[in-house]
């Protein structure tokens, strides 16, 4: 059972959906009762895994594991053949970087199955996808094998697709194409970089494919032309072509804008999952598959990278400050936040790259809280329009607390966690040593500033002054409500009181990932 | 072993105990306070008070070791088991890089400043009882004023700078919270959208200094490898050792950063605009936070950061100082609201300290953090007792002879004046002076720079002006006749008339504004001061404002009654307590502190307070100390008589000045105002206007009273309008040109997609419909067979049957 | 009697059965042919047998275990095809198999 735990993990939100499908359309009480429980064992699992089976390893258990093969030291590993004409494998595991996140999401899914049951039009089909959607996100966090990461991969896209599309609001069409295309797109250049690196090296594992990278070996000699291809190095090729198709999902600037259309018109719980872990597959994408098969191309583009990170922070933070959709404003206000992720991972310290990770899981708990912040609201008024409320924490009190908790959560309250990752990000940022990433760090603080601005002033003009008379019979936050918020602004509390929670678990992976990057070239 | 002497193995114990409390309570609070008894203050005052009682005991140990001359200065990280592990959960774990680790440090800047943060606490905690007694959200105010203590106890604990930040920014959370508390309650007419934009505006300005804190922070992380403060103070020296005696440059560059921290908390200019505008929060909220300690914890960081400071930091950080001091003083001489000059004040007193220490006085600096802290809460909570007797009202022109109804009130706030004046014998006198006496030590010993020439100069000029305005303050609101509604004021507790239909001008005719229609209706009201005017018409009175009572059902001040009652009222027992209790602390702050009771009559010898014996830079930072760069010799002497002399006579010239225009009855003192206003023309307006800098930095929050007392505010956008600008026009270009991008790409796909569905429609479409053509043809002949009728049916399957026979046999 | 005779008695009630089904307008009769056939087809079944055991080939009962069958059958067949009818009736008001052209459709 313990060696197959990630399998049940992963599958159980599988049996739960075929359950689902024999049940007939008329029994929604029955297909909700399933897919709490088909979401709820997951989590209890990996809420096991995290706090009693994880291993902290030293030192020396990477080097043991180094001898044998398995460059990242992954726990709970099971790998069975699949494909045996083109060398693929059923090959999972989970080390400190991908258990946090494999956690996060059992617990989003099951806070998403709960927020969804106050939507009507929610039926068979929705909670079908919605277990598939779980068994694509925790198929990907779990993958040691780049084929199969690739098919959980596409496994995620497809039921998004028809959950924005099917159950979204009045632009979801328009919404869900241009998701599926933009994320397509990248899946396409994600593709094209997986089957260049099977032809080169003969693997698919992702721990070979790692350590032969890491030899300086993955350098696309079995290919045409020896690699070069337009004047560029393979390992270049390869790490751009991976890197969109990641940034995308991040999403990072120039790529960003499925985002705010994709959160406006999704279902609050759709935008729960889409921010709260969706995203982080483009950070742990990055981090897991394809920074250690170009680490070369890696350093030599690292300041770029933390230039689109700190752009993705102002840009994000003053385009948020100009919305009057409060959704769109969390959706920004994502963008921003995504950006640390990247300027940490380009400043390439130990507390740069735990600040990343970090920052994947707590912008997890904090942006989907905000999310079903909003949907409380979108559930009374029907609109979203910041300038139209006024007042409400007189009329929802303890709505009003929770909001309070959650904005200050999100814009870096130190004691809650959001701190944590973003003064990590910074000092390790700081710490590059370099006069370059200081004057980025300096720009990012005017991140810092402006997503203070637009929170507060969102909170006055939603929660303070004059009250809105039209809005003065709204009922109070209800149980359901309460019961999908408080544990993560929970998370927000403990994790910014004891980061230790999040940081020894990432710890000795963080450390070995940036040994096997290597020193900046 | 003495039950003074510091046993870290208990006192650390019983210190964490005092600074967990209040968080505990705050946690029951917010869940259960509305359930509780009194809705939850007696425990939450309560455990403050035996938080209160721990910060004192441990206050005395540390006088107990001066008196001794011990050292005072424990670390709770050399008990191995009382660190607290942040970043990882031990050291081990952290292999590989280093771990944040925090731990209690108590030393005397600290326990002076941890017993003033409970003792004050306290008081506005005892104080609360009887002010807010009426509010709404009475039961969060508490748990939000508790849970402030705890952040600051915390911060004044911090052994490393990280922890002190987050403390920091906890207290800025708790400040916008409690400046909003209005913004909640619609019946606080006046308050409710003022507070609703300040506390914004309060946490956003200091969160500007504090983001520039944090990046201090990280220089010098990025340099030492530590944040905590034994660990900087050690390595800064070294630093500057192996530099040749001098700083380099970029310690120069993190202190300023580090500095704007403190210039953002400690409102200092030109991020003092938010100070002000925090008015709008509840007094006792304005007496703790804006007054006693939060805005003080600038100072205290600067204190901690000292050995860290450059001289040129220095410098700046005087100038800064004594810019501040001097243009807030302006300020104050002109504000007419009561907590308006109390505001200024502070901003004035702040600038004071801060000069203080960048001019080298670490010690006078956080001498005067701390009597200040305890005459200014003083100020504060009877400036409020003053505002809940005369209803509601705080513009002081509508004040006057108050000091007949509210003797308590009176004296407390005259003994806090005086000392805040720097009158000998009183607390403010001897940190004040310490500090001017700084200033010419320095011009005097040998430093002479232009920021302490400045300060030298400008602080007796500072404290003369503040001599000048509390004074006024004082003979404008104690001394005269009582006159209510001279001037229209948006401030009087009027709600209710409006509900109940008066109109407001109708009280203008009478010739008085609608605040003095309070007749005091709440059930305590017989125990304190309504003895003035009352007996006549007592029974009037109570049917009156018994009946207004039932009607409004609102709070303590319903309206109606006649003008003989609306007299002011002395405070409650709780109020007044508290009030008492500070007030002795600011008479007695100064002497307390005295090394030598005995010689503590002597002014005009110089006092040796026990900050001077048992506070100095050796004692505060142990071998780490810079040096002193004064160096005095006779010149000392010569500085002290100076200081002394210019102390004493700015104050009295300031108080003289105060009597002669407002101590004289109000006709004769508007009449000199207005002479002296009108020679001063513009200037006195740009002074009245704050020198207009809330409007240059964009972020003025217009509180206009119109004739008839009404407010009007400007729309938010002058707030952060630029800034919003900016982020329309990013959206613009998000949605137009990034997006736009990916639309053409898409519109591009499309137009392939119509081409290519064209040809598919003739040609390929042409092929397939050719073929479905010939079948249709055909199904229509075969259609015409194809009757329903069984029988049609049954008869061709008959025929055909005999003619399949028919075959067969014949062939 | 010769075998000639019950295979032309058998014929006539087979073409009576036949003409019947075509022409009657009534479904009853319509239904009274079929039987009409079916017993043709009995009839036919005993005959063979009959002269197929005096002819020496065999003792076998089959032809007659077919006729019995084939009774029950049409006993069956006769009970749901007046079901149908009645439905029918119910759908068209009619019994008449020409009104009944659902099946073009």
């Amino acid at each position: 059972m313990q060696d197959q735990i990630l399998s049940w993990i992963t599958f159980i939100p599988l049996i739960g959906m075929a359950v689902i499908l024999l049940i007939p359309k008329t029994s929604l009480n029955a297909i909700k009762g399933v897919s709490l429980a088909a979401t709820f064992v997951p989590m209890v699992m990996a809420t096991w895994l995290y706090f009693g089976g994880f291993r902290h390893l030293t030192q020396g258990d990477f080097d043991q594991a180094r001898v044998a093969g398995d460059i990242l030291a992954s726990q709970f590993v099971q790998r069975l053949p699949w494909i045996d004409s083109i060398g693929v494998e059923y090959y999972v595991g989970v080390d400190g970087l991908s258990i946090a996140l494999v956690w996060l999401t059992t617990i989003l899914l099951f806070i998403g199955v709960i927020a969804s049951f106050g939507m009507e039009k929610a039926g068979k089909a929705y909670y079908a996808l919605l277990l598939m959607l779980q068994v694509g996100i925790s198929g990907v966090f779990v993958s040691l094998d780049l084929f199969l990461f690739y098919v959980f991969w596409e496994i995620m896209l497809l039921p998004m697709y028809f959950l924005i599309g099917i159950w979204g609001g009045p632009r979801r069409e328009y919404a869900a194409i241009k998701f599926f295309l933009y994320t397509l797109a990248g899946s396409v250049l994600m593709l094209i970089a997986i089957v260049a690196l099977r032809l080169d090296s003969g693997t698919f594992s992702i721990p070979k494919l790692t350590e032969i990278a890491a030899q300086g070996k993955l350098l696309g000699a079995n290919l045409p032309a020896a690699g070069e291809l337009l004047g560029m190095k393979f390992s270049t090729w390869v790490f751009w072509f991976l890197f969109i198709g990641f940034a995308i999902k991040v999403p990072v600037f120039p790529f960003h804008t499925w985002l705010p259309d994709a959160h406006v018109e999704a279902p609050t719980p759709i935008s729960v999952i889409l921010a709260g872990i969706l995203l982080k597959l483009g950070g742990y994408g990055m981090l897991r598959a394809c920074f250690p098969f170009a680490p070369d191309a890696f350093h030599e583009f690292a300041y770029v990278l933390a230039i689109l990170g700190v752009i993705s922070i102002v840009y994000g933070a003053f385009v948020a400050l100009g919305q009057t959709d409060f959704k769109k404003m969390v959706a920004y206000s994502s963008v921003s936040h995504m950006g640390y992720v990247l300027l940490g991972m380009g400043a390439f310290t130990v507390w740069g790259m735990e600040g990343a990770v970090l920052q994947m899981f707590n912008h997890g708990t904090s942006s989907a809280a905000l999310f079903l912040i909003v949907g409380v609201l979108y559930d009374r008024a029907h609109h979203r329009d910041l300038n139209a409320f006024g007042g409400m924490s007189q009329i929802m009190p303890r709505y009003w607390a929770l909001t309070t908790l959650g904005f200050f959560a999100a814009l870096g309250l130190p004691g809650l966690a959001g701190f944590v990752s973003e003064a990590l990000t910074l000092i390790g940022a700081y710490q590059a040593g370099d006069a370059r990433f200081r004057t980025l760090v300096f720009i990012s603080l005017l991140g810092v500033v402006f997503t203070a601005a637009f929170l507060l002033w969102a909170m006055q003009r939603v929660f303070l002054g004059q009250k809105n008379e039209k809005y003065a019979g709204f009922e109070e936050i209800n149980f359901r409500e309460l019961v999908c918020q408080a544990p993560l602004l929970f998370l927000c509390i403990l994790f910014g009181i004891l980061p230790a929670f999040l940081l020894d678990w990432m710890h000795p992976s963080v450390q070995n990932l940036l040994t096997i990057l290597g020193a900046k070239a | 072993m003495h039950f003074l002497d510091f046993n870290p193995k208990q006192d650390f114990h019983l210190l964490f105990l005092s600074f967990v409390l209040p968080l505990v309570g705050y946690t029951i609070q917010i869940f259960f306070g509305k359930k509780l008894p009194r809705r939850g203050d007696w425990m939450l005052t309560g455990f403050m008070f035996v938080s209160m009682c721990i910060t004192v005991l441990m206050f005395a140990k540390s006088l107990w070791a001066a008196y001794h001359g011990q050292e005072f200065r424990h670390h709770s990280g050399l008990e191995a088991d009382l660190w607290f592990h942040w970043l990882y959960s031990s050291d081990a774990a952290a292999a590989g890089t280093s771990n944040v680790s925090a731990a209690i440090y108590y030393d005397a800047l600290g326990a002076a400043m941890y017993a003033v943060v409970g003792v004050v606490s306290f008081c506005v905690h005892l104080f609360s009882i009887g002010y807010m007694a009426q509010d709404k959200r009475y039961h969060i105010f508490f748990a939000n004023i508790s849970l402030f203590t705890f952040a600051m106890l915390g911060l004044v604990l911090s052994d490393n700078i990280l922890f002190l930040f987050i403390f920091w920014e906890l207290m800025g959370l708790m400040s916008y919270l409690l400046i909003g508390h209005f913004s909640h309650d619609p019946s606080q007419k006046f308050f409710h959208r003022w507070a609703t934009q300040a506390c914004k505006k309060a946490f956003l300005t200091t969160r500007v200094g504090d983001t520039c804190l944090l990046i201090g922070m990280v220089i010098f992380y990025q340099h030492f490898g530590t944040f905590n403060f034994g660990e900087l103070w050690r390595l800064a020296q070294e630093e500057v050792a192996r530099n040749g005696g001098e700083y380099p440059t970029w310690m120069t560059v993190a202190g300023l950063f580090v500095f704007g921290g403190t210039v953002g908390k400690s409102a200092q200019f030109p991020l003092h605009v938010w100070l002000p505008d925090a008015m709008a929060g509840p007094t006792p909220v304005s007496a703790m936070i804006h007054a006693a300690t939060m805005v003080a914890a600038g100072v205290f960081l600067l204190g901690r950061t000292y050995p860290l400071m450059s001289p040129e930091v220095l410098s700046i950080v005087a100038a800064t100082g004594t810019f501040t001091a001097l243009f807030a003083a302006s300020i104050g001489t002109t504000a007419n609201d009561l907590k308006a000059v109390l505001a200024w004040s502070t901003i004035s007193q702040l600038g004071f300290m801060v000069a203080a220490v960048g001019l080298g006085g670490v010690v006078a600096g956080m001498f005067h953090m701390v009597t200040h802290a305890f005459f200014k809460a003083c100020l504060f909570l009877s400036a409020g007792s003053v505002i809940h007797g005369c209803h509601h009202e705080q513009d002081m022109r509508n004040m006057g002879g108050v000091r007949k109804y509210m003797p308590v009130t009176f004296a407390c706030m005259l003994a806090s004046t005086i000392a805040i004046a720097g009158i000998p014998f009183f607390s403010g006198f001897y940190s004040k002076d310490m500090i001017i006496l700084r200033a010419w030590e320095n011009v005097l010993g040998g430093h002479f720079d232009g920021a302490s020439f400045f300060a030298a100069v400008a602080l007796p000029v500072a404290a003369c002006l503040t001599a000048f305005y509390m004074f006024r303050l004082i003979f404008m609101t104690f001394f005269g006749e009582y006159r209510p509604g001279t001037v229209p004021s948006p401030f009087a507790h009027h709600g209710g008339h409006d509900e109940h239909g008066h109109e407001e001008h109708g009280h203008a005719d009478h010739g008085h504004a609608a605040h003095d229609h309070g007749g005091h209706a709440h059930g305590g009201h017989d125990d304190h001061g309504h003895d003035h005017g009352h007996a006549k018409h007592a029974p009037v009175v109570h049917a009156h404002a018994a009946k207004a009572h039932d009607a409004h059902g609102h709070d303590a001040h319903a309206h109606g009654g006649h003008d003989e009652h609306a007299k002011p009222h002395e405070s409650p027992l709780p109020m007044l307590i508290a009030l008492c209790v500070l007030a002795t602390l600011g008479v007695f702050g100064g002497h307390f502190w005295l090394a030598d009771i005995g010689h503590s009559l002597a002014f005009w010898e110089h006092a040796h307070t026990w900050f001077e014996t048992s506070v100095s830079l050796k004692s505060l930072y142990g071998a780490s100390a810079p040096v002193d760069r004064v160096l005095l010799g006779h010149a000392g002497h010569t500085a002290h008589i100076v200081a002394l002399s210019v102390s004493l006579t700015v104050a009295s010239l300031g108080i003289l000045i105060a009597y002669l225009i407002y101590g004289r009855g109000w006709e004769r003192s508007q009449r000199i105002a207005g002479k002296i206003t009108g020679a001063l023309g513009d200037l006195y307006d740009v002074v009245k206007n704050k020198y207009y800098v809330d409007e240059a930095i964009g972020c003025a929050i217009v509180v206009d009273v119109d004739a008839k007392g009404n407010k009007r505010y400007q729309p938010d956008a002058s707030v952060i309008g630029g800034s919003v600008s900016l982020g329309l026009a990013l959206n613009w270009v998000d949605k137009n040109i990034v997006d736009g991008l990916v639309n053409l790409v898409g519109r591009t796909g499309r137009s392939i997609g119509v081409v290519s569905s064209h040809f598919d429609r003739v040609v390929v479409d042409g092929a397939v419909n050719g073929v479905g053509l010939v079948t249709q043809t055909f199904g229509s002949v075969v259609r015409l067979v194809q009757s329903g009728r069984i029988q049609q049916y049954a008869t061709f399957a008959v025929f055909g049957g005999l003619m399949l026979a028919a075959w067969l046999i014949l062939l | 009697m010769g075998l000639g005779a019950y295979v032309a008695v058998s014929a006539a009630l087979f073409a009576l059965g036949i003409v019947a089904i075509l022409v009657r307008r009534n479904v009853i009769y319509v239904l009274m042919g079929i039987e009409m056939i079916l017993n043709a087809a009995n009839i036919n079944f005993v005959a063979f047998d009959r002269f197929n055991q005096s002819a020496g080939g065999g003792g076998g009962l089959e032809g007659r275990m077919f006729a019995i069958f084939v009774i029950i059958l049409a006993a069956a067949e006769a009970a749901v095809a007046l079901a149908i009818v009645l439905n029918v009736f119910h759908l068209f008001n009619s019994v008449k198999p020409s009104e009944a052209d659902l099946l073009r459709e």
